[in-house]
């Protein structure tokens, strides 16, 4: 329930429908033929606003070169730099990161921190409460999401549309209305007792997402119909389709969904807040927090382990998460 | 549906067309024998999920909002009251207008500069991967620990992170969060940092989805580089700038993490934002007052979803213009 990025998809999207977007619809085909536009790729190089012959100009050349160097100094200044800020002071001494922030290691580097997050705080312990975490919440949404899309794109019983337009609905519901509500379903669930301090509540609702039905079901839209009929008419019922045609072929959405899925569980923190509040269960993102006023060199450590698993994912799965931004533009529209 | 028509010969006999859609109501037999059973049970987890943590809460939020309730004890009917407390809270005006400066000054910091920087990036001839890690590399740092670490930097002591930096060139000491006037730039200054890569990467997907056909047409009628950025490519992103510009509002209207970790509302309510109001009237100091939070978040929803409405107009009619 972050409220403030825009890269993970929003609770609240407008206008997922289909035909309202312009500019970026191009981008919703790029589900399946990702590969296929690739090797395609030298017979239409994709051009900017400058032409080749643009380029050949000195003038224009040395413009933008210039122009692109400045870009790169001011995105490692103002994006990496923060990081790297951040990966100094987690082996810096306490004393030294208060008085002399920005010197490098004036009286050497130290491993006290990173011990001291470690083992005196169990940073461990709540990072595995966090991979818990998500891979509960990526395990729902997946299953959510790849049999809703199987029903509304595939199946498409009389009832579909209807579906269809409940789930859609959502997209228009802001987060904000379903904080109260929701805590109050956890409180008193419908079964059982209190989920409060049971990873089912965080589980449960993260599958709820429209924004995954969405995509996986457009997904889907786009499949050959053909090898379906050929499926059936081998004899393969439902269930079979589901599981050895729809879904082996669907590894690509699968993937972007599960990045999303899973950068969102780490990202979480409201949510978590109110429902795990036992340190037994408590995530990463709810712990820092409580972690706030400990000494300064334990926390810059704390908060670098934190961040070392999110990016280094970014960083291998570079690829499917930019791709992954993009089309959640695109689905906006 | 389309291609249920572009089947040509009806299946054999004995092998169950999954999507065929029945004129007549068929008996349960048919009905089973047509797959109805199995489109059922994969329906089951999106429908429980839905309903359950989606749709029931969404129900759950209007009746809510008539009552006086703590979730312990039998909920009251208050009829409109929530609403009225809603309107009678001395701190309405102050939480409308720091979320309305929170948005403001997120547009400002926000809005232009990813989108310069995207289409810079799109002229790259290489390493425009590269570019784009670097831009989105704040995105997936969680939220917490970025506004942590930004705390940190906004430490108002001379010694802090910033006003080592600013010192350098002979400015400040800046009080940061300690300020009134101060707090909500600085906060929105992070928020700006997490969140920039996310508009960067979608403008670029835009940028890479403007037709070379309309680029090639303005050479040959003689464009300079810098006309063809103003008259081509930016007209062809209107479309998802009027998106961004949409999801950020309704982003930004819903703000809590910043002003809640930053300041907590603080100093003397300056970051107090209709989201973190919406907490404590909730949880927090003012406690349990769940009744009328849910009206203060039916009503924040409310205007979100005229905005969206407004943003499904203009869109429409662009799009048939």
């Amino acid at each position: 329930m972050t409220t403030t990025d825009s890269a993970t998809p929003p609770p609240a999207v407008p206008g997922a429908l289909p035909g309202s977007a312009g500019a970026a619809s191009p981008n919703l085909a790029l589900a399946a033929p990702v590969r296929r536009r690739r090797r395609s790729a030298p017979e239409t190089p994709e051009r900017g606003a400058l032409s080749s012959a643009d380029w050949r100009r000195p003038a224009v050349k040395h413009t933008w070169r210039g122009m692109h160097f400045v870009l790169l100094l001011l995105l490692l200044l103002w994006c990496l730099g923060p990081l790297l800020l951040l990966g100094k002071f987690a082996f810096t001494p306490t004393q030294d990161i208060l008085t002399k922030p920005m010197a490098v290691f004036p009286n050497g580097p130290t491993l006290d921190n990173i011990d001291q997050a470690w083992n005196r705080y169990h940073i461990g312990q709540y990072f595995m409460n966090t991979v818990w975490f998500a891979l509960g919440a990526w395990f729902c949404q997946i299953l959510v999401a790849t049999t809703g899309g199987f029903v509304l794109s595939v199946l498409r019983p009389r009832w579909a549309k209807v579906l269809n337009w409940l789930v859609l609905g959502t997209l228009f519901v802001p987060a904000v209305v379903l904080l109260i509500p929701l805590y109050k379903i956890i409180v008193h669930p419908p079964i059982g007792d209190s989920l409060i301090n049971n990873f089912f509540a965080v589980w449960l609702p993260a599958g709820a997402s429209a924004f995954n039905v969405v995509l996986v079901a457009r997904f889907f839209d786009s499949l050959p119909r053909e090898i379906f009929e050929a499926a059936r008419v081998d004899g393969a019922g439902p269930f079979r389709l589901f599981w050895h045609i729809v879904l082996p072929m669907s590894k690509p959405i699968i993937g972007v969904v599960s990045v999303f899925a899973v950068i969102a569980s780490w990202k979480d923190f409201l949510w978590p807040f109110l429902v795990l509040k036992d340190e037994s269960v408590k995530p990463l993102s709810v712990y820092l927090q409580s972690m706030a006023n400990v000494d300064k060199g334990t926390l810059m450590a704390a908060l670098a382990i934190s961040t070392l698993i999110p990016i280094v994912m970014f960083l291998i799965f570079q690829r499917m998460f930019l791709r992954g931004a993009g089309l959640g533009g695109a689905v906006k529209g | 549906m389309t291609t249920d028509d572009v089947v040509p010969a009806a299946p054999p006999t004995g092998v169950v067309r999954l999507h065929e859609r029945t004129r007549s109501r068929g008996t349960p037999a048919t009905w089973l024998r047509r797959g109805g059973l199995s489109a059922l049970i994969f329906a089951l987890p999106i429908l429980f999920i839905f309903g359950v943590f989606s749709w029931w809460p969404i129900i759950s939020a209007f009746v809510m909002s008539l009552q006086k309730t703590n979730l312990t004890d039998a909920p009251l009917w208050v009829g409109l009251d929530n609403f009225r407390a809603v309107f009678a809270d001395p701190l309405l005006p102050t939480i409308i207008r720091n979320t309305a400066w929170f948005a403001v000054l997120a547009l400002i910091f926000g809005y232009p500069i990813p989108l310069i920087g995207a289409v810079l990036m799109s002229e790259l001839r290489k390493r425009k991967g590269l570019y784009s890690v670097l831009a989105y590399l704040p995105v997936v740092v969680p939220p917490v620990v970025a506004v942590l670490l930004w705390k940190f930097f906004y430490d108002p002591r001379p010694e802090g992170v910033f006003n080592t930096v600013l010192g350098w060139v002979g400015l400040g000491p800046y009080p940061w969060l300690a300020d009134a006037t101060w707090a909500m730039p600085s906060l929105v200054l992070e928020a700006t940092w997490a969140a920039a890569g996310g508009t960067v990467i979608i403008y670029l997907a835009a940028l890479i989805s403007v037709p070379a056909e309309l680029y090639d047409a303005a050479e040959v009628d003689g464009a300079s580089v810098w006309r063809k950025v103003w008259h081509v490519t930016m007209p062809q992103l209107r479309g998802v700038l009027f998106i961004t510009l949409i999801l950020q509002i309704i982003g930004t209207a819903q703000v809590f993490l910043e002003p809640f970790l930053f300041t907590n509302g603080g100093p003397n309510h300056a970051t107090e934002t209709i989201m973190l109001h919406v907490y404590n009237l909730a949880f927090a100091n003012l406690g349990n007052n769940f009744g009328q939070a849910t009206a203060l978040s039916l009503l924040l929803a409310a205007f979100l979803a005229v905005m969206s409405l407004v943003y499904f107009r203009l869109t429409r009619s662009w799009s048939q213009s």
